[in-house]
């Protein structure tokens, strides 16, 4: 097929900046509206900088089998690089991603311990839980997803040396990814500021703890994390090979996309099953007789949550954390008949395809039952259903972070119950950051299960 | 049964090799080996866990 049609650009466009305002005000809105003026291919502008649009299965999956040759990732995403700081690359190429997985103790062999870790850190929080309170969804969640990848990604010793101050300061990092990154990553503009004043912070706190390494007594083969390990990696002339600066930038990014994404869900969550009270008698049911057959949060355990995991499942497809998936065409590109010239950002939205009536009916309504045999719509639409995008990009801890939510919930769920402590409509997402957060306040009410 | 691999998918976490070692192999870095692209049918049950379990769904059995 001759590959000659151009890609319409969607209405609302401004002469001085495009579709930036509203890209950072209503990316959803936007990107609906993309798909219902221009069909499956259409585009929008940020500054001058033209971004496609590619929603529905065909065109998806042309998105996610494109070689990094084709579409590049590294450079879709500007408002990272302050972030993670110099010399810390975004994003792997594919082929390096096995070796990231092996690095990263993503492997299943590694899963396994994982699942305890994560236990022990919920049980941490709610130890200080009294028979009843409130707490505020995204802090609290936040707080135990920067303790439990911590422990799990970088070692149990550095996630010991860490407290409230550095999941604080990582929320601020979080919050400097205002969309205007696209035109300027260095605008500036107040987030952007509290942003580089975080990241400052979180070096000096790592490199306190560096110091008191150094000091202290040195690294036994049972309680070594990858922080001794990076610190003892020599360069020519003996000096360490990583400075602090360096050595934060490597675990923020590590722990970046595993951060907001769970937290967020894991609040999601839980509101959907306190929106569904009929789904959450169904959970907590299946969570009781596994655990009256086993009180240990085990692996095997975890992987037999049917009804959870398609809680977790249906709370991603309505609310997926990243909700434009971007890279960089490399060299011209044909989506479904439209050309693609070199240079243009291409996007897919996990937002506008979890929610196509063609493939998830009922699409806005929060349906477990669409994962359970015979509906499995995750399966059946694998390049539509895609809160962990798809291919070879696909996330590489989906599997560590539904491993994670299941034992979040295993804990919390076996010692409370809880209550929504505002109207139901007023839990919403905050879209005005391309890292989507839970809007505050998004309290809920604990209370502590009787005796049965 | 005929074991199909899609590589465009596999990140190699290795769930294959934890379910069913006669049959895959994950190396350290790198994406699975079918050891056996036509296991017999003693290898089954385990070949279809490894096909479930698979983080990417990389994995499909072909019936002959």
């Amino acid at each position: 097929m001759s590959t000659v049609l151009v890609p319409r650009e969607v209405s609302g466009g401004r002469p001085e900046d495009g579709h930036l305002e509203e890209l950072r005000h209503d990316p959803i809105g936007l990107m609906r509206r993309v798909r219902e003026e221009c069909g499956d291919v259409g585009s929008f502008r940020l500054g001058d900088r033209r971004v496609v649009l590619l929603t529905g299965a065909g065109v998806n999956e042309t998105f996610f089998r494109a070689s990094e040759d084709e579409l590049n990732q590294a450079e879709a995403y500007p408002f990272m690089t302050p972030i993670f700081g110099k010399g810390v690359v975004f994003d792997a190429p594919p082929e390096r991603r096995a070796e990231m997985l092996h690095n990263q103790s993503l492997k299943d062999r590694y899963m396994r311990g994982h699942a305890q870790k994560i236990a022990t850190e919920v049980e941490a929080m709610i130890g200080a839980w009294t028979a009843e309170g409130e707490i505020d969804l995204l802090d609290f969640f936040a707080e135990l997803t920067i303790y439990t990848s911590s422990s799990c990604l970088i070692g149990k010793k550095f996630r010991d040396q860490l407290d409230g101050r550095f999941a604080d300061l990582y929320h601020e990092l979080e919050r400097g990814t205002d969309a205007i990154a696209y035109v300027d990553p260095y605008a500036p503009i107040e987030s952007f500021r509290r942003r580089d004043v975080a990241r400052a912070g979180l070096v000096e706190l790592v490199e306190q703890i560096m110091d008191a390494r150094r000091t202290g007594p040195p690294a036994t083969d049972k309680d070594r994390d990858l922080l001794d390990v990076l610190m003892s990696v020599p360069a020519e002339g003996g000096k360490p090979r990583f400075t602090p600066d360096e050595i934060t930038g490597i675990f923020i990014s590590m722990m970046f996309a595993g951060h907001h994404t769970t937290s967020g869900t894991a609040a999601w969550t839980l509101i959907e099953l306190l929106r569904h009270p009929g789904v959450m008698r169904g959970v907590v049911g299946e969570l009781d007789a596994l655990h009256a057959e086993n009180p240990e949060v085990s692996y095997q355990a975890l992987r037999e949550m049917p009804l959870l995991e398609a809680a977790i499942k249906e709370a991603l497809r309505l609310h997926p954390p990243l909700i434009l998936l971007m890279r960089v065409a490399k060299q011209p590109f044909d989506a479904g008949g439209y050309r693609i010239e070199p240079g243009t950002m291409v996007g897919t939205s996990p937002a506008v395809s979890n929610r196509l009536g063609s493939d998830f009916p009922s699409p806005d309504e929060f349906t477990p039952e669409r994962y359970l045999d015979p509906r499995r719509e995750d399966l059946e639409n694998p390049w539509t259903w895609i809160p962990f995008g798809a291919g070879k990009h696909r996330c590489v801890g989906a599997s560590f972070a539904v491993m994670q939510l299941k034992a979040i919930f295993s804990v919390l769920l076996r010692g409370y119950e809880f209550a929504l402590a505002q109207p139901s409509e007023t839990y919403r997402n905050d879209h005005s950051k391309m890292v989507v957060q839970l809007q505050q306040p998004c309290r809920a009410t604990y209370r502590v299960r009787e005796a049965r | 049964m005929k074991i199909v691999v899609d590589y465009d998918l596999c990140q190699g976490h290795a769930v294959c090799e934890a379910e069913a070692p006669a049959v895959f192999r994950v190396p350290k870095t790198g994406q699975v080996e079918v050891l056996q692209p036509s296991p017999l049918d003693d290898e089954r049950k385990r070949v279809e866990t490894a096909v479930k379990y698979c983080p990417t769904h990389a994995l499909k059995i072909v019936e002959d």
